[in-house]
């Protein structure tokens, strides 16, 4: 995937005017050449139309997501902080911006941080470590896509306050594959077609590998039971289960 | 969520020092049902104690009972080789709740400490005694299909909705606490409550208490036993009504019955009344038909959730019947 890091689209491309474009291609010249309203949206089309996002020509749908939702939560914050500080800014109001450190090893990579006590380790690894593979779904313990494991053992990422993760080692779904080697339930989701849309998988692979661990895939009926705190909205249910099923069995080419 | 002062204890007396010093703290282990209650603005702790490195995680067998540590997960207690061969009715019931993913974080104190899961409570959009005392119930004449038909009060009928405390209240298990004055017990029966006119209180938990330990006493129930939980679907949701069977049965007579519900009342409900009615009986479908209408003779619908009574009556005699044959 390519990374987009300096890539900056216009925030308002629906509305989009001729300033904005002309910004655009000044702030992007390097990436990708817009010179009108519909090389732009032609740009635009060309990222959420493909499923393999190397073939978007410049930074990804989901880079331009997270750019937009940062911007709209900066428009949003700052009244809402200055009123709540302006209201009660007492011992209350300025642990707002009270902040503990944190160390934690994520995919194996060390992290000394510095974060509030609220922030769930879903949205430290969404928000502040990009790593947005793992999902917020409900985001009250009720559908399983933000599964993760702590020292192993799958938990819910959206439920973990993250300071109180301090020491322990989290593996999310970037950090399951062998470098360009997926790692075998990946495979067998591939295989077997276990999702349609595809949200809920990356909590589905990590619950997946954890239940078969744990000992609890040794049959289909088993591995309905200890796949059901992940709920697919699609329904891709029973090839889930073929996937999972293949991979406890040890199935070669899984 | 509302900010808060993170705080390690790295001792029960030192957790319930700092507790007891601060109206506004709470305690804090797996967090699966606080986190939750405070990104809702439910529940909005100013400081939270993080009590989830103090060693109250072990499950010991003694003489005569086995004493399961506060902070020992769901997940732990019901893989648990020895849980599963002498307290097999506890095993059931924790692995019939929540999902994989929250046992592995769920703490046996939590377990106990968890508030409903009441929609109306869930809310603040919405009328709660419980979350709000004095404005009133939401449920009562709302959108009641999930709530209590036993032991309710004008105030609130909201259930609680753990299933391992059902198993724990068959099983006459008792909570061990500390506190400022002392450690004491709590007999499992009374820790929860029912909501009377001070529905805001679940247990008889004093100020700043902490559940160090539950025990259950040793028994002989690890064959005729079965924790049966009917729901919306066939995992991971709240029971509709749930029931915990245990059976000493020699000779087709039954010597001691336990029965205990979960999803229709304030606190885990024991069926006592059923219990001594079972003792001495011969072991028949009609006897377990008989035991499940005596079960609900009490019952109260308030309207969408009537049909948990004629469920409950069913479920019992069902439970009891699949209990009965196991051998």
């Amino acid at each position: 995937m390519n990374s987009a890091s300096a890539c900056r689209r216009p925030l308002t491309f629906h509305k989009l005017n001729k300033a904005d474009y002309v910004n655009y291609k000044s702030a992007n010249s390097t990436f990708i050449q817009i010179n009108t309203k519909a090389d732009f949206m032609a740009s635009y089309e060309n990222c959420i139309g493909f499923t393999d996002e190397s073939k978007c020509p410049d930074e990804t749908r989901r880079d331009f997501l997270k750019q937009s939702s940062l911007l709209t939560a900066f428009a949003i914050t700052p009244p809402t902080l200055l009123k709540a500080a302006v209201s009660e800014w007492d011992e209350r109001a300025s642990a707002f911006f009270e902040t503990v450190k944190l160390s934690i090893k994520i995919n194996g990579n060390e992290h000394n941080l510095n974060i509030e006590p609220r922030v769930t380790l879903l949205d430290l690894l969404r928000e502040q470590l990009a790593l947005t593979g793992t999902k917020k779904g409900c985001d009250s313990g009720q559908c399983g896509a933000c599964t993760v494991h702590v020292n192993g053992k799958r938990v819910l990422s959206c439920l973990s306050l993250a300071v109180m993760q301090e020491g322990k080692e989290i593996t999310t779904i970037e950090g399951i594959a062998n470098g360009e080697d997926l790692h075998p339930m990946q495979l067998a989701f591939i295989k077997h077609d276990g999702f349609q849309c595809g949200y809920c998988t990356p909590g589905q692979i990590m619950s997946a590998i954890a239940c078969i661990k744990e000992g609890h895939a040794s049959n289909d009926d088993d591995i309905r039971e200890y796949m059901s705190g992940n709920i697919c909205r699609c329904g891709a249910y029973s090839n889930i289960v073929k996937a999972v099923s293949s991979v406890s069995k040890g199935e070669k080419n899984a | 969520m509302i900010n808060f002062q993170y705080i390690k204890a790295s001792s029960p007396a030192s957790a319930v020092t700092a507790i007891t010093k601060d109206n506004s703290s709470m305690f804090i282990a797996g967090g699966t049902n606080l986190v939750d209650l405070m990104k809702k603005g439910i529940t909005n702790p100013q400081k939270l104690i993080d009590i989830t490195h103090l060693e109250l995680n072990k499950i010991e067998k003694k003489n005569n009972k086995v004493v399961i540590g506060s902070l020992a997960l769901n997940s732990d207690v019901a893989d648990d080789e020895m849980i599963n061969t002498d307290f097999p009715l506890l095993a059931l019931a924790l692995k019939a709740g929540a999902s994989p993913q929250i046992r592995n974080m769920a703490t046996v104190g939590g377990n106990l400490m968890q508030r409903t899961r009441c929609s109306y409570f869930n809310s603040t959009d919405m009328p709660c005694n419980k979350r709000q005392p004095g404005s009133g119930c939401g449920a009562l004449k709302g959108y009641n299909r999930m709530h209590a038909i036993f032991g309710a009060s004008g105030k609130c009928i909201a259930v609680h909705p753990s299933d391992m405390c059902v198993a724990l209240a068959a099983l006459d298990a008792a909570v061990n606490v500390t506190g400022e004055k002392g450690n004491r017990q709590i007999k499992f029966s009374e820790f929860h409550r029912l909501p009377g006119e001070t529905p805001q209180i679940d247990n008889s938990l004093a100020k700043g208490e902490l559940i160090v330990s539950i025990e259950v006493p040793a028994n002989n129930f690890t064959r005729n036993i079965h924790y049966l939980k009917v729901r919306d679907r066939s995992s991971y949701a709240f029971a509709l009504v749930s029931v915990a069977v245990a059976l000493n049965i020699d000779n087709g007579i039954i010597k001691e019955a336990r029965l205990a519900m979960g999803g229709v009342s304030h606190k885990p409900w024991r069926l006592t009344e059923t219990e001594n009615f079972l003792k001495g009986k011969n072991i028949s479908e009609d006897v377990f038909k008989e035991a499940g209408e005596l079960s609900v003779h009490n019952a109260k619908g308030y309207g969408h959730n009537n049909f948990k009574i004629k469920l409950s009556a069913n479920s019992v005699a069902d439970a009891l019947k699949t209990a009965a044959a196991k051998s």
